[in-house]
């Protein structure tokens, strides 16, 4: 099963770095890369995405907006909300909001272990 | 040196630092939600690399009267680090960071703890977190805090060589409802920036390169 997952970061190294891991661990999973909220959106709106990795604090809309309006569009989504900023109150927003937070610097294990989770949930999609 | 200091990374070594800094701020926020018992709310940190005769310029745009948590760090990287504020939101900083309710006579004593106490977060959120995620270690001098013009604090005497390279960081940040703006300035010296310019190299190497470590 192959997966389409979007990556939104208004870092560039940041995205590189999802990219690596994905790489190593999923080499046949295809991978989307958005600097904000609205090159989220232009994807969302001419790919499948299946999983969507969004970046906490960025210019403009944060993470949380982006993510609701992406649920808007696929409200089945798994989604991960990255942040160093893992102040209780934002963890807690993205536990309401049915998404998973996962702490930055963001580890391969990390990663590895939320797509593995979202994967034995049978909600996300894939071909 | 190029007349522009941006000139001396180029964009991917930017990211990187902006990165690390962000990193490093976001930290230094759940620390200090830690210490005021709710919700630190944080901007996105933008980080130009100036020189210090614009620094100047900058700071004293709106306020000729600032205050600072003065830090010096040593290690493969040596500079000076500044918490920086108008003088006119120190109250604020200090009422945020307090109960909120004591007395202006309280305040005014608590002052001087209460802004070297914050600095030291967030200046040591963004020095360990550039340090570790460089795979370096800085020793780092106590808080102390200084009062003055952008002159005053971007002139103070050696040692360290401050240098003419600042990196220059802005951040907005609010606590129980108040807003404080601030400034987080680091001065380098050349050889100091060069060495962090090949250190951010490897971490973009480890960190989005073909191989290595693997983080984000």
């Amino acid at each position: 099963m192959t997966y389409n997952i979007l990556v939104v970061d208004d870092s560039k190294l940041a995205r590189m770095a999802v990219a690596k891991i994905l790489k190593v661990r999923h080499p046949d999973w295809n991978h989307l890369e958005a600097a904000n909220a609205d090159e989220a959106l232009a994807h969302m709106k001419t790919s499948k995405v299946d999983i969507a990795l969004l970046d906490f604090n960025m210019p403009g809309r944060d993470g949380f907006v982006v993510a609701s309006e992406l649920r808007q569009l696929n409200a089945e989504m798994p989604i991960a909300i990255i942040s160093a900023n893992y102040q209780r109150e934002i963890v807690q927003r993205a536990k309401d909001f049915g998404a998973i937070f996962l702490t930055k610097p963001l580890t391969e294990e990390a990663l590895h272990k939320f797509l593995e989770d979202v994967m034995a949930t049978g909600k996300v999609g894939g071909k | 040196m190029s007349e522009n200091v941006q000139d001396i990374m180029d964009d991917l070594e930017l990211d990187a630092l902006t990165e690390l800094v962000n990193i490093g701020v976001s930290r230094a926020a759940t620390n200090l939600r830690d210490m005021v018992g709710e919700e630190v709310h944080l901007s996105v940190p933008s980080v130009d690399l100036i020189r210090r005769k614009k620094a100047v310029e900058i700071l004293s745009r709106n306020d000729s009267k600032l205050v600072a948590v003065h830090q010096v760090f040593e290690g493969d990287i040596t500079g000076r680090a500044l918490l920086i504020f108008p003088e006119t939101r120190s109250l604020e900083l200090v009422r945020a960071v307090t109960s909120g309710n004591l007395p202006l006579e309280d305040i005014i004593d608590l002052e001087q703890e209460a802004l070297a106490e914050t600095g030291n977060i967030i200046l040591n959120g963004c020095l360990a977190t550039m340090a570790n995620m460089l795979q370096r270690t800085f020793k780092i001098s106590l808080p102390e805090i200084l009062r003055g013009d952008g002159d005053l604090l971007f002139n103070m005497p050696p040692p360290p060589e401050s240098g003419d390279v600042v990196m220059f960081v802005y951040i907005n940040f609010a606590i129980r409802s108040r807003d404080i703006q601030g400034y987080i300035a680091m001065l380098m010296d050349m050889p100091s920036l060069t060495t962090l310019q090949l250190l951010l190299r490897e971490f973009i190497q480890r960190t989005g390169g073909a191989d290595g470590a693997s983080l984000a």
